[in-house]
């Protein structure tokens, strides 16, 4: 915990290029995400408008605003579930336009969901393992004949997927089914396929929602961790502040498809308009 | 612990075990003369019949994707089949292992093409599209059929649509089907053929490609995020399938002297499908024992023929009865509890 504000107090937003803010020790360095006025209409509905964010190399990132304020639909345009109907994203310095989910993900951006979206006929392994396919891959006759490559891709898959399961001490869970898992288990396990796919930047959907205190607190220590160990960016959508003034190091603030504030978390905690956005309107304005 | 692995392998490795033990039991009864003939004739048919459950369950159970023309693809590899039989029988004189191989390859081959023709572009679409389109892919199958003509002149193949009156002698007469075929299948074949189908299909699960296949069934959307090419998959998935069901009707195809394409219809792939439903969508083991069995009994019940059907029909019932029935499951659980208090003590537990 005291390593974590330690952390905190070294950084300092830095301009970068114009309008955009990164830690200052990701400058100088190729962002890992770059939107610039990125936005999607559904039918006559504006989801998300002008949406401008860059995501420093190894910066934890926090993105938050009331519910229905588009944050899911931002990380659905980012991992191309949605195709944008104006602007770009730039992922490592390479346009993603016309991209598909697969070729985003293989790009560098791994994700997990709101309401849980794991592999529950399969065991805990074989989930993470679905997370390695493309970083472990052998061939579908290999696979059949069990040729060499079968046996030496099935063992390192084990070796990765053991490694990763034990950043959150899951290992003893992997030959549970992964639908019979309690609710936080869940969660991490989201997280650990996610990282299993090697990915830059890390987006995830609300990590703690469902979680108690006790694990949330473990989480914002575990998310620190994977930034340092797997020098990743990460980008997180969560309701719980504790969380997001925490550990994020930038935050953005979204109402209504729109980006209403940028900065650290001491200045969006000081800023009107987010205090406007969560609270309403003070009386005295309304005269 | 060690015994957990033990199971483990036992489990593993069920499948061959039943096939291998049933192979046994068989053979030595055959040697004995203790298996009425009536039963031997249908040793050929049952070992198809469980390729073809066994094939449509990595497409229903694995894969997740209804089909609903796997007697489409068998037509294609038992007629194939025959007509590569009797090319290799009539232009080189190859002997009949050859010949039956070559059969099953061209019939695995061909049948394996068409699976591609219909995959591309339907596995690329959500929902039900594929069971459509296999259905209509059975019966489009079975009326070309109808109009084809092939014929063998010397060392060349001559085909036709709609015109019998081809030179040399006529393999395959349209509405009226193969005639004349030499029957060259054998229950060993047919055996292995099991084995074979057995290997591929479990090793396939138990593979790279099969987590895979079964990660975009259980869910689509998380498994593009992980990067998984989900229309490769599936056509992985339905592909292997098809080419499997051609293998087994080759061999299907070798084992009657007349053969329409009206054995093939609807009905047909109906009735696969029924095997790999009741034997458990997804459980390679079940549509064996499902295949079987229920191949088995209608043709043991001709003795009755008035009540064959009726009797068939409430085993089907009776099996979703029993399979899906809380009450009668712990029934049965008590059953087996009077004779180990073990089992009975852990019943209690789960529930």
């Amino acid at each position: 915990m005291s390593e974590k504000v330690k952390r905190k107090s070294n950084t300092k937003m830095v301009p970068f290029p114009s309008r955009s803010i990164v830690p200052e020790r990701d400058v100088g360095k190729r962002p890992v995400l770059e939107c610039s006025h990125l936005g999607i209409d559904f039918g006559g509905l504006r989801a998300v408008d002008d949406f401008n964010l860059t995501i420093g190399e190894t910066e934890i990132a926090g993105l938050i605003g009331p519910n229905g304020a588009g944050k899911t639909t931002v990380f659905n345009l980012l991992t191309k579930v949605y195709q944008p109907t104006s602007g770009t994203v730039m992922v490592n310095g390479i346009d993603t336009a016309g991209m598909n989910t697969v070729q985003a993900n293989k790009l560098g951006l791994a994700r997990t969901f709101q309401n849980i979206r794991l592999f529950n006929q399969m065991s805990v392994e074989d989930n993470v393992r679905i997370g390695l396919h493309n970083q472990i891959p052998y061939s579908m006759f290999s696979g059949i004949l069990r040729l060499p490559p079968y046996w030496s891709g099935e063992r390192r898959q084990h070796e990765k997927a053991m490694e990763l399961l034990s950043i959150f001490h899951m290992e003893n869970l992997a030959e549970e089914k992964a639908g019979s898992l309690p609710y936080g288990a869940q969660r991490r396990l989201e997280i650990v396929r996610a990282l299993a796919t090697n990915p830059r930047l890390l987006l995830l959907d609300e990590p703690a929602a469902g979680m108690n205190p006790k694990e949330t607190e473990e989480l914002m220590d575990n998310i620190i961790r994977i930034r340092d160990q797997f020098k990743i960016a990460v980008l997180l959508i969560e309701h719980d502040m504790n969380l997001v003034m925490g550990i994020c190091e930038g935050i953005c603030v979204l109402n209504f498809g729109k980006i209403i504030a940028k900065g650290t978390a001491d200045e969006i905690q000081q800023n009107p308009e987010v205090i406007e956005a969560y609270l309403g309107r003070q009386k005295e304005d309304e005269k | 612990m060690k015994k957990t692995t033990v199971s483990k392998y036992l489990r593993r490795f069920l499948p061959y075990l039943i096939v291998i033990a049933a192979f046994i039991v068989c053979q030595s009864m055959i040697k004995t003369g203790a298996m009425p003939r009536t039963t031997k004739a249908l040793l050929i048919p049952v070992c198809v019949y469980i390729v073809m459950a066994v094939s449509l369950n990595l497409t229903v159970g694995i894969s997740g994707e209804l089909s609903l023309g796997h007697a489409g693809f068998m037509s294609v590899g038992a007629f194939t089949g025959i007509v590569i039989a009797a090319y290799f029988r009539e232009a080189f004189g190859a002997p009949e292992a050859v010949q039956l191989l070559m059969a099953i390859i061209s019939g695995g081959v061909l049948a394996g093409i068409m699976g591609v023709l219909i995959g591309v572009p339907v596995l690329r679409l959500q929902g039900d599209y594929l069971a459509i389109v296999t259905l209509a892919f059975g019966e489009i199958i079975r009326n070309i059929l109808n109009c084809v003509y092939i014929s063998i002149d010397g060392k060349a193949l001559r085909f036709s649509f709609n015109r019998p009156d081809l030179p040399g002698k006529l393999l395959f007469r349209g509405p009226s089907g193969a005639t004349g075929v030499s029957r060259i299948a054998t229950f060993t074949a047919g055996f292995l053929l099991v084995l074979f189908t057995l290997f591929v299909v479990l090793n396939l699960i138990r593979s790279r490609s099969g987590r895979a296949i079964m990660a975009i069934r259980d869910n689509k959307i998380a498994a593009e995020a992980c990067g998984l090419d989900v229309t490769k998959y599936r056509m992985m998935a339905f592909v292997t399938s098809a080419a499997l069901a051609g293998m087994g009707g080759a061999l299907f195809g070798q084992n009657y002297s007349t053969l329409a394409p009206s054995n093939f219809s609807f009905n047909a792939s109906i009735l696969i499908l029924v095997y790999v439903v009741l034997g458990g969508i997804g459980n390679i083991t079940g549509s064996i024992i499902a295949a079987t069995v229920l191949y088995v009994l209608p043709e043991e019940l001709r003795a009755f023929s008035d009540y064959r059907m009726l009797v068939y029909a409430v085993v089907l019932i009776a099996v979703m009865l029993l399979t899906n029935n809380v009450a009668i499951k712990n029934f049965l659980a008590s059953l087996r509890g009077k004779g180990s208090e073990k089992s009975e003590r852990k019943d209690g537990e789960a529930v």
